[in-house]
């Protein structure tokens, strides 16, 4: 019953999205309203279907209705309830499943936005451009809807049924983060489509000038935002579970989730210099499409099993599927470009070589350099094994060393770019601004080289940390001290007020910091980590770089669907004891390997990593690998950090409501929703208001 | 500088850091190749064996392991049949590792006729696989079982 439901529902998903897509071409074209909210309606209705089917699933794996060929695959009587639920996204057809739900849902809500409410002066541009969008988006949709009803089927029928399953890949219902990272990764990367829409369906409608920039702009943010927390918390989920001790190994499967955040984010900067200067049309269009291509190619790496990773789960033959989609996407995209250029032109030129667009430009340059060589590295097999015949993979040395130049050069370029302003900075303006973060940067390089050491590239990433965290929080001192000057406001209301008064540029800067703190981090830890592995008896200690731990117990436990061995430590410090600390061994049923789960002992100086690596089976001794690593912790606090910046600057501005409303004022007003102004969608040029004077 | 001059300074200042970056690309992955080989490939490639980044999969030879747990050094052989490569490693055996399993180890073959290995992965397949008798890790560990009995 449950699967007939589902299967039903994506199929009639299928056809309303192939519907929809047709109502929004004709009813444009024939000037019909009517028909076009027709499609409207059935991006809602979409919605509403793969949530049934997605709830359908859901309700199979929690009953273990093992009739379902999802549920025969993935689901077992003795997985525990979250991970039984989160099992939806654990296998390929509940992820496609799943990516259904969530493009439908971002369909939904950017025809809802969209269509509704004032959007100021872009009103006219977003309302031609709305059912072309609506059109994309819907098409993108039934590809995925297709893939459901056939080569990807969940809801096939099983026969006979079995009594119980193998339950979820071990690696996948081991750490709580498997229920976070996996939503945030399609978040973000579906997020990507509906910029994509909207910029091919500006492309259809023939809508000129900006406005199109600003709302592509905002939704690349959203999605962005989404994909930077699902980075870094799958980064986190492999140094928690993996056991290396480390969070990033240059492995195809992190590659596809980094390549479109590498380009949406030379959009994010590039869009900027579209919106003050009309230039970067077609650059922007062709980010905007490469970043929807590399999701999808992404999925096609990770899905199809095509590269050989510690974490390709699912398997299937939808590879060719997802290659003639991408073709399809490529030529679509290339040739109307191509074909509407006379809408492209660029209306401003470089002024300086000293200003914002320059840096911007760098920028640019940089992080399609760095896009190029991640796509190659990871490519790099499929194409010799392809020519030559050979099974190759590129090793993490070549990862490494190509991009720790870019990102130094990344890291230096966002101390400047933030200093120099629009069109023409002047020599005095750019000494101003960064004479203190540099003089900072040498002290702090001097300090590092001379006390610490770690090499050149250590050294260099403190510096260019320092130089760039200076000017970025200058930016926020300057500004938020002119309105204490110029309002007599309190310090902490003069940056609140500095901030929500130009939500997009601090909401970067403030991405940046955290940018900086994950760059320093990374480069501090990789830099200064060192590990030692030794067998011990019980009472037996080991040291390391100041640490000292000692082996107190080994015990084994029978849990429902693994079984745990685990060894009991106390961390000692003087010899007196002042932690403990419990790495232990998972064996799972379908598993010949354990899966481990290391003990992390977090301070702000950095990490005490232990991964048991192996117990003898009469319990006499247990091998543990002992590592040390500096400001991991930061990694994960930037991460934080960029994301609260980009939320900053996604979130709609309330300067209109604060006129009326002072923060300062003893009786505010309750908030009732649906009681504020319509916000608009578009927002203007920011930079010209709010800022500092 | 004139504006004209200026952009043609910017587009070669462009193409040298695009080309630059093109050549050490170009170099960097031809050097850090990692092959996926089996011990019978290994010794086919001659001289091209010795000292490139490989990871060599076959099955642990039964017998050839020897595990000195103090000193953290463990040496044994794999084959996959037709060849048969010594291998040595100062790392502890993975938990599963035993005689006659499958292993891929990474590394690299030296001269002296020994891989040098800096991992060594149990190879697992996600295939649903009955535990035999005795391998259940309650069983192998009884000794320190605490919880729950079968």
């Amino acid at each position: 019953m449950t699967r007939i439901l589902g299967a039903s529902a994506v199929l009639v998903a299928f056809g309303v999205a192939i519907a929809g897509m047709v109502m929004a071409i004709v009813g444009t074209r024939l000037r019909r309203a009517d028909i076009v909210r027709g499609a409207y309606t059935a991006a809602y209705v979409n919605f509403g279907l793969l949530a049934l089917a997605s709830l359908a699933m859901v309700w199979a794996l929690v009953t273990h209705d093992f009739s379902v060929s999802y549920v025969a695959q993935v689901g077992s009587r003795s997985t525990p309830l979250f991970y039984t639920i989160i099992s939806l996204w654990g296998a390929l057809e509940g992820s496609i499943l799943f990516w259904g739900l969530v493009l439908a849902g971002f369909t939904a809500v950017a025809v809802w936005r969209g269509t509704r409410g004032t959007h100021g002066a872009a009103h006219a541009d977003i309302e031609r451009l709305m059912p072309y969008a609506t059109a994309i988006l819907l098409g993108i949709g039934a590809f995925f809807y297709l893939l459901l009803v056939m080569p990807a089927n969940p809801f096939r029928a099983v026969f006979p049924v079995p009594a119980d399953g193998p339950g979820p890949n071990p690696l996948l219902q081991n750490h709580i983060l498997m229920g976070i990272h996996p939503p945030l990764l399609y978040l973000g990367y579906v997020g990507m489509s509906v910029p994509f829409a909207f910029a091919m369906g500006a492309l259809l409608a023939g809508v000129k000038g900006g406005a199109w920039i600003q709302l592509t702009r905002r939704w690349t943010t959203a999605a962005w935002m989404f994909l930077t927390a699902a980075i870094i918390a799958g980064m986190w989920w492999s140094y928690e579970v993996l056991g290396w001790g480390g969070y990033w190994a240059w492995d195809p499967v992190e590659n596809a989730s980094f390549l479109p955040w590498l380009t949406a984010t030379a959009f994010l900067h590039s869009a900027m210099v579209e919106e003050r200067r009309g230039m970067l049309r077609v650059w922007n269009l062709s980010l905007i499409t490469a970043t929807f291509a590399l999701t999808i190619l992404g999925t096609f790496l990770t899905r199809s099993g095509i590269l050989s990773s510690v974490h390709a789960f699912a398997e299937g033959d939808i590879g060719y599927w997802f290659l003639g989609f991408i073709a399809i996407v490529l030529i679509f995209s290339l040739s109307l470009v191509a074909g509407r250029s006379d809408q492209l032109r660029t209306e401003g030129r470089l002024d300086a070589v000293a200003s914002r667009e320059t840096a911007f430009l760098f920028n640019n340059l940089l992080f399609s350099v760095f896009t190029f060589t991640v796509l190659l590295g990871t490519l790099f097999p499929l194409v010799a094994e392809a020519v030559r015949g050979v099974k190759v993979s590129v090793g993490e040395p070549f990862f490494n060393s190509m991009t720790l130049p870019l990102c130094m050069a990344l890291l230096f370029l966002m101390g400047v770019g933030p200093a120099l302003p629009w069109r023409v900075a002047p020599r005095d303006i750019v000494r101003r601004e960064l004479a203190v973060p540099a003089v900072l940067a040498v002290l702090v390089a001097l300090a590092v080289g001379l006390l610490v050491g770690g090499g050149v590239y250590a050294i260099v990433t403190f510096a260019f940390g320092t130089f760039a965290l200076a000017v970025n929080l200058r930016q926020f001192s300057t500004g938020a001290r002119a309105r204490m000057r110029a309002h007599g406001e309190a310090p902490p209301v003069a940056l609140a007020r500095l901030i929500g008064g130009n939500r997009r540029r601090y909401g970067g800067y403030l991405a940046h910091i955290g940018a900086i703190m994950v760059a320093v981090a990374v480069g501090a830890s990789s830099a200064y980590k060192s590990e030692t592995e030794a067998t011990l008896r019980k009472g037996e200690t080991m040291s390391l770089r100041g640490h000292t731990i000692r082996l107190d117990e080994l015990w084994g436990r029978q849990e429902p669907q693994r079984f745990v061995l685990g060894a009991d430590v106390t961390v000692l410090r003087d010899g007196k004891p002042a932690g403990r600390m419990d790495p232990r061994l998972n064996f799972y049923q379908t598993s010949e390997q354990p899966i481990t789960t290391p003990a992390v002992r977090s301070r702000a100086s950095g990490d005490l990593y232990l991964n048991l690596m192996a117990v003898e089976r009469d319990g006499s001794t247990a091998t543990i690998r002992m590592i040390v690593e500096p400001l991991v912790p930061w990694i994960w606090a930037g991460g934080l950090i960029i994301v609260l910046g980009a939320l900053i600057t996604v979130t709609p501005s309330r300067q209109r409501a604060r006129r009326s409303l002072p923060v300062a004022a003893p009786v505010r007003p309750p908030l009732v929703p649906g009681a504020a102004p319509a916000r608009p969608l578009v927002i203007a040029d920011p930079d010209t208001r709010g800022a500092a004077p | 500088m004139s504006k004209r001059g200026r952009r043609v300074g910017m587009a070669i200042a462009a193409a040298a850091i695009l080309g630059t970056f093109a050549y050490l690309v170009y170099g960097g992955i031809g050097e850090n190749l990692v092959y996926f080989l089996t011990p019978e490939e290994l010794m086919a490639r001659g001289d091209r064996a010795y000292d490139v980044p490989v990871r060599l999969g076959g099955q642990v030879v039964p017998g050839s392991v020897v595990w000195n747990a103090q000193a953290v050094d463990l040496r044994f052989a794999i084959t996959d049949g037709a060849k048969t490569v010594p291998v040595h490693s100062s790392g502890a055996p993975p938990q599963m590792f035993r005689d006659g399993i499958g292993v891929v180890v990474e590394g690299r073959y030296h001269r002296a006729g020994v891989f040098e290995s800096t991992s060594v992965m149990v190879k697992h397949s996600n295939e649903y696989r009955a535990p035999k008798h005795g391998e259940k890790p309650a069983e192998m560990y009884r000794s320190l079982t605490t919880g729950s009995e079968e």
